[in-house]
């Protein structure tokens, strides 16, 4: 079970590197929503998966219980990711309506002022 | 066990919340954030005495033993750094009325200012590594926030790309973090350190601690990662930039010299070879860079290069010296950095351009601003008796005693070079025929230069100083060359 979710957390990654190696910025976008999902999977596997129980210590069984680590730094990861994306799309928005183009080849330059 | 070691994280993250619900009332707001920012800067230098005097501060959050729960760890390095945070600070919220137009003060710029230096002081001060990626986005969120502030077309454009590296290599610094918990099976910096020493995978740790300094050394603009910095560091308001460039890629080379003297520092023959071909090339690069542009800003933005340049020397070398040279030169280059940003940043409010060819004989006008510039200029490039000077010094005598000639001779041609990128600042802005058409507001740049003036302050007082501040670094990287001082007192709960 570990190997394919890695080879997913994989898949996912360079799909991801893929988009973020494009030209419009939705699609680096998307690039790096793919990118931080492959993340996340991969420190679920990290953790190992195993087959157990909630992680709640009660006086009569503790053993075969899954990890919980893993999931509590997933769940802050995603929140993280969550929030950057959301303000990487206003962003974009917002650069591309000022700027006029979403074409990154076009977003650079040496005007100032 | 004690509440004492969060608070530096807690009064700006509460100051923060707080501020946003006035942000309508400019006065009010202004004077609530240099109130909240005095007593921060108040609480640490306390914080940083009691630390000095009895030694590290932990606090268990949750009363969760140490590699079980969160730990915030307040020893002398990171109290340090969070002091000279907190100066900076202090200086940048005096420079912000005179640097932001009221649309710009408006828009949170207080709110977003705390939560930056909570993100910064939280990254110094946390003692597990996946709270270091939490405060790093934190200070990122911030820091995005910041840089965008007030919508102009560039800052929109150059924006982009900084949000992108950073989030990239955030994503790669939360799949290191899983790779490390799958090897050594823990996320807490102490309990890790431990673990390293004794797992038997020599290859793997290595490939780890390598992705771990490439993050940083995003983060922190090492060669060849620093291609992103200069632009969007030029790109926003000069108190924003002051604070991105005395802040932001020192919280990345304080994540270097903690990752690489507590968690893997017996992989020396891997590792630290690398770091000096690295520091080597950061410094020609950024000299380079800030030779070739007239655009001030982006001057003392490439200045921010080479120093990181200085500071992984430090780190490569590794020895007692090497390690209190850069720490020396990191609080040094943290105040200088931000005390350049704000003096240029001064110039192009007062001239309304950061273009030097169409400036010239400012010092008829602005004869206080010249010459801070030009004692700023001697402090960075290490004219004794200045603070640079000691850093240097300490950092030259290390590569000296591990014969690592070709650095020392690169880092003394590098400071000469970095004089002459900023003294070129001063011979064409600030010497030459007197500019009739423009009108100087003395007033103005009287108040501009009293935050300048209060950082510099602090560059001289560390330089001639020295041996009054000596001590308290070498104690540090003596703390530091000795990892099991850090994890005695973070497993085990006694300092």
């Amino acid at each position: 079970m570990e190997i394919i979710m890695s080879i997913l957390a994989g898949i996912l990654f360079t799909t991801g590197i893929y988009n973020l190696l494009q030209k419009q910025l939705i699609r680096i976008i998307i690039g790096t929503g793919l990118l931080s999902h492959g993340a996340h999977l991969f420190i679920l596997t990290m953790g190992g998966l195993t087959d157990g129980k909630p992680p709640i210590l009660t006086d009569h069984d503790s053993h075969n219980y899954v990890d919980p680590l893993p999931q509590a730094l997933i769940l802050t990861s995603i929140v993280i990711s969550f929030g950057v994306t959301s303000l990487l799309l206003v962003l974009a928005y917002r650069a591309a309506k000022e700027n006029e183009t979403d074409n990154m080849d076009q977003l650079r330059g040496n005007d100032y002022e | 066990m004690s509440n004492l070691a969060i608070m530096p994280i807690l009064i700006p993250m509460i100051s923060g919340i707080f501020l946003a619900f006035f942000n309508k009332n400019i006065k009010l707001s202004r004077l609530l954030a240099k109130a909240l920012t005095i007593g921060n800067l108040v609480y640490v230098s306390y914080l940083f005495y009691r630390v000095s005097q009895e030694g590290s501060i932990i606090l268990e959050t949750g009363d969760w033993a140490a590699p079980y729960g969160i730990v915030i760890v307040a020893d002398l390095l990171s109290t340090l750094l969070v002091l000279t945070t907190n100066i900076i600070a202090l200086a940048a919220v005096w420079y912000a009325p005179y640097s932001l137009n009221t649309k710009q003060e408006t828009h949170y710029f207080y709110t977003f200012y705390f939560l930056l230096i909570t993100g910064v002081s939280g990254a110094f001060l946390t003692g597990d590594l996946f709270n270091l990626f939490v405060f790093f986005e934190v200070l990122l969120m911030a820091s995005y926030a910041l840089i965008v502030l007030g919508g102009e077309k560039v800052q929109l454009r150059e924006s982009i790309k900084y949000v992108l590296i950073n989030l990239f290599s955030s994503i790669l610094f939360v799949t290191t973090v899983a790779f490390l918990y799958s090897v050594v099976g823990t996320v807490n910096m102490a309990h890790i350190a431990e673990r390293v020493a004794e797992v038997d995978q020599r290859g793997i740790l290595t490939t780890i601690s390598i992705l771990l300094f490439f993050v940083f050394g995003t983060k922190a603009a090492l060669f060849p990662l620093f291609y992103w910095l200069p632009r969007p560091y030029s790109a926003p308001n000069s108190v924003v930039s002051a604070l991105f460039g005395a802040l932001l890629t020192k919280v990345g080379v304080y994540s270097i010299l903690r990752v690489f003297t507590l968690m893997f520092p017996q992989q020396e023959t891997n590792t630290h070879e690398l770091f000096l071909w690295i520091a080597g090339l950061t410094l020609i690069f950024g000299v380079i860079g800030a030779l070739s542009t007239t655009n001030i800003k982006l001057i003392i933005a490439y200045n921010v290069i080479p120093a990181v340049g200085f500071m992984m020397l430090g780190i490569g070398i590794n020895t007692e010296t090497a390690i209190s040279g850069t720490v020396y030169y990191l609080v040094h280059d943290m105040i200088i950095k931000g005390a350049l940003f704000l003096l240029v940043g001064a110039v192009v409010i007062l001239t309304g351009t950061a273009n030097m060819k169409k400036m010239s004989g400012l010092i008829h006008h602005y004869p206080l601003l010249g010459w801070l510039l030009f004692l700023a200029a001697f402090v960075l490039a290490g004219v004794p008796p200045f603070s640079g000077f000691i850093g240097k010094l300490l950092l030259l005598q290390a590569s000296f005693s591990a014969d690592q000639i070709a650095l020392s001779i690169i880092g003394l041609g590098c400071s000469l070079l970095i004089l002459l990128s900023i003294l070129r600042i001063f011979i064409q802005v600030f010497w030459g025929e007197k500019d009739e058409s423009l009108k100087p507001n003395k007033k103005l740049a009287r108040q501009l230069s009293i935050p300048i003036s209060f950082l510099l302050f602090f560059s001289v007082a560390l330089g001639l100083g020295a041996e009054f501040f000596y001590p308290t670094v070498e104690k540090i990287s003596n703390y530091l060359m000795h990892p099991e001082q850090y994890i005695e007192s973070v497993l085990r709960g006694n300092p």
